[in-house]
């Protein structure tokens, strides 16, 4: 009987059998950032330990530098604090640190991958739930709290109980105008916010193997939204491609046995499941969320459903959304005015989503009015944007060019909503206040889509704003 | 570290009613720029108990007759969304002992429970039931024993569900796992060797 990689990482990281039943697993690669970690390292320095592995761990600075000016001191004087602090820590524990003069600071999530230290067949872990995006590589990737930081930290390991693996295939071919972004926005609307509760989500078939690794990271970021705490894609020669040369990565000989390792690691053809869900991708059609969880979207041709039509279980929260968004049912979104268009975050500020947009926005403007943003996930995604001149496509738009962060997609830096303001997001999160201000809108959509609300002013279908292109 | 067995939570309960109840709502991100936990009490559910200008909504946690709760009744999938440690936290520091919810988003129950805060699962009528008793009677007295995985209150009593391993480390007093692993370092050691 076959097995998945799930299983493959999960016994090839065991350390023992905990008292409670549990398993002690080794975590081959610890990311941190200055939010959840301070609090590890206080841990640790109250309990007289050290980072027992401290070339496995590395840390960037993300989610509350600003994107508009870098000068330190930080005008915010807690997020000043909060990067210094991660500076110390890192020192005083002989943990590397990719600051912002380094030149490879940016969102832990993006960072991990270009710098080749996420790799297929191991175990990731990370204080931010969207380290699922990790599993893009046939990494099995886990978002954790403080105290598991601190786990990590001082022991590589963390206490786990196994998850049950749902695979879920998308099969046949994307029409034109449908990203990855709308696939997952899809597959989480139709098996719940909740829907993953106790899964890994193995996402699989022909349509996900046909994605590029930075699509393929897209879907697995999101697996949260699902309920899953992690996601991943079996490792293939994308994956292999996409990560050689990278620092990180092996070199020569070593490259060469690593990807024979690896190649083992994907899932076996006959691996047992607990559960397999089916999706056709020529089904799919540009998402957007008109609510407060992730799990809320349409289809932009869709209206939006009235309480009454959705399953029990859905409707005290479609009500509260509805009241929130001051959204009507039956309306659609298709025309719906937005004042603010955001362009960034770890589900969606790589290279590749940048010049899709780039190619759309070439010689069009912002709409009038319209606060728009575009912040790279990281400072590499930044120079390589600036080497082919998409930085300009999108400032000739009318967009504010950033520097790389978390920015808008969580209220923790300069970047956000203001009052009851509607924004085009590309993030991953439309919870209540998440943009910021308690009383802000958003709605979760593919980059293009962000784009194309951003020329009309409005929620638009981009396959027809961007007909001609 | 030894802590102390957890088998018994008794107290006053208030409801905190809905469903989805995201960590960004149990605690906003804006106030989450610090380096320790302390304080993080002050901003639970921070912009559902007040508008944007600061004025109270009367929010249940805030109401004089649930003053001094220690057990929270919420909805379905609560604690969705972010990993921050910093929502059960907070929920620790407003001197909540317990969460009773029709369930739980995983990350958030496994933080909970490393520090000591026992979350269980009931069934949604049970929920509804014990919701309404409580807000008919405050005063009410609820005892989750996890031993029995059973809450009783008033005249209800029903049965509740929690993950073995969970239940089993707070019964134990070895909900944080921390002693546990720094026992086995030495086999992590000659496991790390191997891996890459």
């Amino acid at each position: 009987m076959g097995k998945t990689l799930f299983h493959k990482v999960w016994d090839r990281h065991a350390v023992a059998k905990l008292p409670d039943g549990s398993t002690q697993l080794f975590i081959g690669t610890h990311l941190i950032h200055e939010v959840t970690s301070p609090q590890a390292f206080g841990m640790l320095r109250d309990l007289g330990l050290k980072v027992a592995f401290p070339k496995r761990t590395f840390a960037t600075v993300d989610h509350i530098v600003p994107t508009d000016q870098r000068v330190e001191p930080f005008k915010d004087t807690l997020a000043d604090a909060m990067i210094k602090e991660l500076r110390k820590n890192c020192s005083d524990f002989g943990v590397t640190f990719f600051d912002i003069p380094s030149g490879k600071q940016g969102i832990v999530h993006i960072v991990g991958p270009e710098q080749g230290i996420t790799q297929p067949g191991t175990t990731i872990a990370c204080g931010d739930s969207h380290t699922s995006t990790h599993g893009a590589f046939g990494a099995v990737a886990f978002g954790i709290g403080t105290s598991q930081v601190r786990d990590v930290l001082a022991t590589q390991t963390m206490a786990l109980s196994p998850l049950k693996v749902r695979k879920i295939e998308v099969r046949g071919k994307l029409g034109p105008g449908v990203y990855a972004k709308d696939i997952i926005l899809h597959i989480i609307r139709t098996l719940g916010v909740n829907g993953g509760t106790g899964y890994a989500y193995e996402y699989a078939g022909p349509t996900i193997e046909g994605l590029s690794i930075e699509e393929r990271m897209t879907i697995c970021n999101m697996s949260i939204e699902g309920g899953a705490r992690v996601g991943y894609v079996n490792p293939d020669e994308k994956t292999f491609e996409y990560l050689k040369g990278r620092p990180y990565c092996p070199k020569g000989k070593d490259w060469d046995t690593a990807v024979v390792e690896w190649k083992k690691m994907a899932s076996d053809s006959d691996a047992v499941y607990d559960d397999v869900k089916v999706f056709e991708a020529s089904e799919i059609r540009p998402t957007v969320t008109w609510g407060i969880n992730p799990g809320q979207g349409i289809f932009i041709d869709e209206a939006i459903p009235s309480p009454e039509q959705l399953p029990e279980a859905d409707r005290s929260s479609a009500k509260e959304a509805l009241e929130f968004m001051k959204f009507k049912a039956g309306q659609k979104l298709a025309g719906q005015k937005i004042q603010v268009a955001f362009f960034g975050s770890c589900t969606n500020a790589r290279v590749s989503d940048f010049v899709e947009a780039s190619k759309f926005l070439k010689g069009r403007k912002v709409a009038k009015g319209i606060r728009a943003i575009a912040v790279p996930g990281s400072q590499g995604v930044s120079k390589i944007c600036a080497e082919m001149g998409i930085d300009k496509i999108f400032r000739e738009a009318g967009f504010d060019w950033r520097e790389a962060g978390c920015s808008m997609c969580l209220g923790m830096n300069p970047d956000q909503l203001v009052g009851d303001e509607i924004c085009a997001s590309s993030s991953n999160r439309n919870f209540k206040g998440r943009q910021g201000s308690p009383t802000g809108r958003t709605l979760l959509m593919s980059p293009v889509m962000v784009a194309a609300a951003a020329v009309t002013g409005e929620v638009s279908d981009a396959r027809k704003v961007f007909a001609q292109n | 570290m030894s802590l102390s067995p957890i088998k018994k939570v008794a107290g006053r309960a208030v409801p905190v009613e809905g469903d989805d109840i995201d960590t960004d709502r149990i605690i906003p991100a804006r106030y989450m720029r610090c380096v320790t936990f302390d304080g993080l009490g002050e901003f639970l559910f921070r912009d559902i108990r007040q508008t944007p200008e600061g004025k109270s909504t009367n929010h249940p946690i805030d109401q004089a007759q649930f003053k001094g709760s220690t057990i929270l009744v919420s909805g379905m999938n609560f604690g969705c969304g972010s990993s921050r440690e910093h929502a059960p936290q907070a929920i620790v520091r407003a001197g909540f002992k317990a969460v009773i919810s029709g369930n739980f988003a995983e990350i958030f129950f496994g933080n909970s429970t490393t520090l000591g805060l026992p979350c269980v699962t009931a069934k949604k009528e049970d929920l509804k039931a014990l919701t309404q008793l409580i807000k008919k009677d405050p005063t009410t007295e609820v005892q989750i024993d996890l031993e029995k995985l059973k809450v009783t209150a008033g005249s209800l009593s029903f049965s509740v569900t929690m993950k073995a391993s969970a239940q089993q480390g707070l019964l134990s007093g070895r909900y944080d796992a921390i002693a546990d692993l720094l026992a086995n370092l030495p086999k992590v050691k000659v496991l790390a060797a191997r891996l890459p």
